[in-house]
């Protein structure tokens, strides 16, 4: 179990705060603090894989739930 | 993370709710990218910078004319003042952030907001007549330096 150093629920948020709200949170955290992304948006299951791999922040997990798409990404 | 994950420039051209709202979703996309961003805002794409009390009035009939011809004119889906009614009930429905807050996310970036001198000349502006949190005006030369070095420029 990846421990988490914080959580950043962008429930009801839609395109593109739940990405730029992800990247103000890791910036407040440290290299290789683990980040929890909670979305609702349904366009985050692409988008998230896609800007961690761009930005060259480690997609750890990512899971659907009920509805709410969980992401964790660890900080470069 | 990288602090420069190289740059972009959107010239903002187009001043219509609908053109807007792409125009601040994608600067404060690339931001989030971690890249350098830079907004070119010229002709009509400068009325989001002008603060909210100030008319354009123009000193002369022709900017005095534009004046009266692109106050509050948000889009071309307008339909007297409807299509952007519309638009942002649709947006509050759906959650999407209204223009206006993705431009104070934008500033928040650090997404450069650069307003086109020769637009405010046109349209009688003064820097005092535009927004605080932006960068001083400039010129196509300027704006042409930034876009060499950017790998994604867009025209909006």
């Amino acid at each position: 179990m990846t421990a988490v150093t914080k959580t950043l629920d962008a429930s009801g948020l839609a395109c593109p705060m739940p990405i730029v709200r992800t990247r103000q949170a890791l910036d407040g955290l440290a290299t290789g603090d683990v980040l929890e992304l909670i979305s609702t948006d349904r366009g985050s299951w692409r988008d998230v894989p896609a800007w961690a791999e761009s930005t060259g922040n480690p997609l750890l997990e990512s899971r659907e739930e009920d509805g709410r798409f969980i992401f964790l990404i660890q900080k470069a | 993370m990288s602090s420069d994950e190289g740059r972009m420039t959107i010239v903002c051209w187009s001043g219509e709710m609908d053109k807007v709202w792409p125009q601040y979703i994608l600067a404060t996309t690339g931001a989030a990218y971690g890249m350098h961003v830079t907004m070119f805002c010229t002709f009509w794409g400068l009325f989001p910078l002008k603060r909210p009390d100030v008319k354009i009035t123009g000193d002369n009939w022709m900017t005095k004319m534009m004046g009266a011809m692109t106050n509050n004119r948000l889009s071309h889906l307008n339909f007297g003042g409807v299509g952007p009614k519309m638009m942002r009930a649709v947006a509050d429905k759906h959650k999407v952030a209204p223009p206006d807050e993705l431009i104070g996310t934008a500033k928040e970036l650090g997404v450069k907001l650069a307003p086109c001198q020769m637009t405010m000349d046109l349209m009688g502006l003064t820097r005092e007549d535009l927004v605080d949190g932006i960068e001083e005006p400039l010129g196509a030369a300027a704006a042409m330096a930034e876009m060499k070095r950017s790998s994604i420029n867009l025209f909006i």
